[in-house]
């Protein structure tokens, strides 16, 4: 592409991603802001003293809610998935294309519709209106995602070094922990965030199994949306983006200052 | 002795296997796979709210003689494919501007990556904030003396062309098209641009020979992806789509959750439908990377 071009479409790509976000920052730090105007008449953090005020209480346990289950999920998805990664991305076997196939639908199949046969069943169990139930349907999506992304960093994991090491007379434990973890750490880390990510913003599943009882950040924001508090509506989808930026940072420092290029 | 020594390996390996993949196969095909079987027996009448009723395709039935199920199919393919036009030829454009950018970018870099992690319901209720009769555009718009009143302003949420959830996909997905092209282009495009270059192809012949069959694979794969996503996500068309007609997926839920509770397993089945179309979705991005990949293969 010309230079002269590039210097038109990269500025314009750049605003486009971040126009999304000037309503929002200026809702949520307005005071007063009527029609007309382009800006808010009045300037200030009413919708976040809202949040931190008695009335707000309700979204602050909503944002605890959301980072618990989310982490839960998270932690869960790595723990399972790294076997299961390892298995796949280092052994050929007969069946192979059967259990990649069962990993990568769920994964595009939508997760609501996976939330609506189960949530009878989750009824019988006791597992509806639960913080278990919804972990559960989460990892339905959320655990074929972080086996994906380990199966591709273990598919470039190097095994003999853990071979080395065993001639050297090192231990299992010590194998994984000194050997392998290093080796494979940055995949884990970016595994476990999007494992995160895809948790934390689920809505319908969790309003599917968890019947309203499970209150997390999407549900208030869509029970806000209805309402005409815009500020506090603009602070909670603040909230929400806050732990997509910290992934993003994250997952730069953890694939090395290099990582972010690499990708391209 | 050695055949007992294969035995035992072979034993310790298939222990090996049920270990590492266990967990995960038990999870995806005991509550993804068990949740997609039990929704369809519910479909088929199994558990209904009146009782056992045995199989009957009553609910499959009606959900597939309703009218409104062919207008909401064609209004649902008409957003996802458009959002996913779009999102194609501006990630297109992005990748080729990206490409052979140096390192000292490296905040452009971060802020194009941007909408890979944000949810989606963010975006919309930004696009809301923005797009709305109310919205920011329509202040500035007025602030110009271009428009009179907010009632002046051109419906772009809640409107026939569903303006505002396509642009809320667009948003997100052309970082991921332009991650997919741009592998591709990492991978030597440029080499064989040069090689075009000195055997004297023009721009336009560079691009039809050279670059479009090699970007052509990844970039179908990735747009079909987004346009399964696009054909069954959920919180977008809910919150800037029209109560009439709905998109699928709006659709199923609001059958789903419908105070009649007869209406449960057809809005089961409506969900089904869509798992099924988007299954379709993905099965043909898979071939259509094989096919190309061995035509390419054979042909090299």
């Amino acid at each position: 592409m010309p230079a002269g071009m590039r210097r038109i479409v990269l500025p314009l790509l750049g605003i486009g991603v971040l126009l999304p976000f000037v309503p929002l920052l200026l809702w949520a730090f307005s005071a007063r802001w009527f029609y007309p105007d382009p800006f808010p008449g009045q300037w200030g953090m009413r919708a976040w003293r809202y949040l931190w005020g008695p009335a707000g209480g309700y979204i602050v346990s909503a944002l605890a809610a959301s980072i618990g289950l989310s982490a839960a999920v998270a932690l869960l998805s790595v723990l399972i998935g790294i076997p299961a990664g390892r298995f796949l991305g280092l052994y050929r076997f007969r069946g192979k294309w059967l259990v990649l196939l069962l990993v990568l639908l769920p994964i595009i199949v939508p997760p609501f519709t996976v939330a609506m046969g189960l949530h009878l069943w989750f009824l019988k169990l006791g597992l509806a209106e639960t913080v278990a139930g919804v972990i559960l349907s989460h990892l339905t999506v959320c655990l074929p995602y972080a086996v994906f992304v380990l199966w591709g960093v273990f598919s470039r994991y190097n095994p003999e070094f853990e071979d080395q090491a065993r001639s050297l007379g090192v231990g299992r434990w010590l194998i994984w922990r000194r050997v392998m973890l290093p080796l494979i750490g940055p995949g884990v880390i970016i595994a476990a965030l999007f494992a995160f990510l895809l948790s934390w913003g689920q809505y319908l599943a969790t309003l599917i199994i968890g019947g309203g009882r499970v209150v997390t950040l999407p549900i208030v924001l869509f029970a806000l949306i209805g309402g005409s508090d815009r500020p506090v509506a603009a602070v909670v989808s603040l909230l929400l983006v806050m732990p997509a930026m910290a992934a993003l940072l994250i997952s730069a420092r953890s694939l090395g200052r290099r990582g972010m290029i690499g990708i391209w | 002795m050695r055949l007992r020594l294969r035995a035992s390996t072979r034993l310790k390996a298939g222990i090996g296997a049920i270990l590492a993949l266990g967990p995960t196969l038990t999870i995806v095909v005991g509550l993804f796979g068990g949740g997609l079987v039990l929704g369809a027996l519910q479909s088929l009448g199994h558990f209904s709210a009146a009782g056992m009723e045995g199989p009957t395709l009553r609910y499959i039935d009606a959900v597939l003689t309703d009218p409104d199920l062919w207008r909401s199919t064609l209004l649902t393919v008409y957003v996802a494919g458009a959002a996913t036009v779009m999102a194609a030829v501006i990630g297109l454009i992005a990748a080729v501007a990206i490409d052979g950018l140096g390192r000292r970018h490296t905040l452009f870099f971060f802020v194009f990556q941007i909408p890979l992690t944000i949810p989606h319901l963010v975006i919309a209720v930004s696009m809301l904030f923005l797009l709305a009769p109310s919205g920011l555009i329509s202040r500035i718009a007025a602030a110009l003396g271009l428009i009179e009143s907010a009632a002046q302003f051109p419906l772009m949420v809640t409107d026939a062309a569903g303006i505002g959830i396509i642009l809320t996909y667009v948003w997100k997905e052309v970082p991921f098209i332009a991650l997919m092209v741009l592998s591709v282009l990492k991978s030597g495009v440029n080499d064989l641009l040069d090689v075009g270059r000195t055997l004297n192809a023009g721009p336009w012949q560079r691009w039809r020979m050279i670059m479009l069959p090699m970007i052509t694979p990844a970039l179908g794969a990735a747009c079909l992806i987004v346009f399964a996503y696009n054909f069954a996500a959920f919180e977008v068309p809910y919150l800037l789509g029209r109560t009439y007609p709905m998109l699928l997926p709006v659709w199923a839920w609001r059958q789903y959750s419908d105070v009649d509770l007869m209406a449960r397993p057809s809005g089961i089945a409506t969900g089904l439908l869509i798992a099924s179309m988007v299954i379709a979705a993905a099965l043909s991005a898979t071939l259509l990377v094989r096919l190309t990949g061995s035509r390419r293969g054979a042909s090299g």
